[in-house]
């Protein structure tokens, strides 16, 4: 009988090439830590956060039960070690937290083709074919493989698995166990997993200028893009932005050469015109 | 006929007012309004008028449908000048024709009234001081930094420069 699985987030890493804590970066609104223990939650009973011991007063990380390093500063083998320790009876689907593209279909694959009687399971790295040490399962049997591991002086898990008895999974398709390491690997990864609600949020949109406000924005016209929703949001936008001096209550709206309201919402396409107080005759 | 224009050349009231004529109409009134050398208490040198052309002709429109179906004229023209205006020019000329006199006064006051208040048309004076100015805009804007918890109503706007 196989031992019961429990989760286990590696979030004790120093980010040093991020130079931010990546447990806390973003995507789609929600930390990398938060993304993958609501990953681990319906796959096993109890998840862990792997974390370094002066870490354990961290808000972000100390809203879920911790493991603290036992054996600091080794990287990603510390946070199993110390797992492996905690419950010696339990085997532990471990998890980097920098892994924003992983997917459910991948963890229950894992699952499903995990082989209790080795070491290890993995999946291989598609970029360099070599097995992946932060997204595999350890079985309790790895305790003592990682314990001389470390007593011989080595540190890297993916040499330990590519020596020892794991079973090795052929990595899954589209690239769902890419990490990210840096600030600009970061900020594609976000931008591929923004919701397409944050990208339909932005508008382009036409404003044409008269009369004071044109003088006061100092062009009759220009074609920008807004997160505003209203006709509203995008004047006080404008109004910081140009130096407007009329409050919106001073002035009416047209949107598309008709009057509007202000609280019409906006679409891509549209013109707006603010209209200053007339004075015709 | 039905029509709200707007001009950027000089135009003058007696070019227009055979387009009114109609031998069902018994009464014409026409209203002029001409640059005057002041308001309110500063010496005026010239006009700006600027206006928003799409939305200025449909408002303008509407306000001449809204004068015939209210006071039953047979015709209504308003024209109003953008551009730069000297002093004694022209700026904006409004004309009804009816079967009697008593619709056609209150059509063409109704007229003048609304399109002063309603269609986008925007006047800047020039003062022989060299200072300058946009009718409504400035003195509101003030207003409001004085005292901004105040919202100016569109009440407010109806103040100003009359011919």
């Amino acid at each position: 009988m196989s031992a019961p699985l429990q989760g286990l987030v590696l979030a004790g890493g120093h980010s040093r090439r991020m130079a931010r804590d990546k447990a806390g970066l973003e995507y789609a609104g929600r930390s990398q830590l938060a993304r993958a223990m609501a990953l681990l939650a319906p796959l096993v009973p109890k998840s862990f956060v792997s974390v370094r011991s002066d870490q354990l007063v961290d808000p972000e990380r100390a809203r879920y039960p911790c493991i603290a390093d036992l054996q600091p500063d080794l990287g990603p083998i510390s946070g199993i070690h110390a797992a492996l320790h905690a419950d010696p009876d339990c085997a532990w689907l471990v998890l980097a937290c920098d892994l924003p593209f992983l997917d459910s279909a991948t963890l229950q694959h894992l699952i499903a083709e995990r082989a209790p009687e080795k070491i290890a399971t993995a999946f291989l790295s598609d970029f360099d074919g070599k097995p992946e040490p932060v997204c595999a399962i350890y079985e309790p049997a790895a305790r003592a493989a990682v314990d001389a591991w470390i007593a011989s002086g080595q540190r890297c898990p993916r040499a330990l698995l590519g020596q020892s008895e794991v079973k090795l999974l052929q990595a899954r398709s589209g690239g769902t166990l890419a990490n990210i390491n840096t600030s600009e690997e970061y900020l594609q990864a976000r931008a591929q997993l923004a919701p397409p609600r944050a990208t339909a949020a932005a508008r382009r949109v036409r404003v044409q200028y008269f009369a004071i406000l044109r003088e006061q924005a100092g062009r009759a016209e220009e074609a920008l893009e807004t997160s505003a929703q209203t006709a509203l949001e995008l004047y006080e936008e404008l109004r910081v932005r140009h130096g407007l001096k009329l409050a919106p209550e001073q002035l009416r709206v047209a949107i598309n050469e008709e009057f509007g309201e202000w609280s019409q919402p906006l679409a891509s396409g549209d013109t707006i015109v603010f209209l200053p107080p007339v004075a015709g005759g | 006929m039905n029509e709200f224009r707007l001009s950027v050349e000089p135009f003058s009231g007696e070019s227009l007012r055979a387009l009114l004529a109609d031998p069902a109409c018994g009464g014409f009134v026409s209203f002029e309004g001409w640059v005057r050398d002041h308001n309110e208490g500063q010496r005026v040198s010239a006009l700006e008028y600027e206006a928003f052309a799409p939305l200025a002709r449909r408002e303008g429109e509407r306000i001449l449908i809204e004068a015939q179906e209210r006071f039953g004229v047979r015709h209504a023209l308003c024209v109003h000048r953008i551009g730069a205006l000297k002093l004694g020019e022209l700026a904006v000329y409004v004309a009804v024709s009816a079967a009697h006199r008593d619709e056609a006064f209150r059509a063409c006051r109704y007229i003048i009234d609304e399109v002063k208040h309603r269609v986008p048309i925007w006047k800047k004076e020039h003062y022989v001081n060299g200072d300058s100015g946009w009718v409504n805009c400035e003195r509101c804007a003030a207003a409001v930094a004085a005292a901004p918890g105040i919202a100016a109503s569109s009440a407010s706007h109806r103040h100003g420069h009359d011919h």
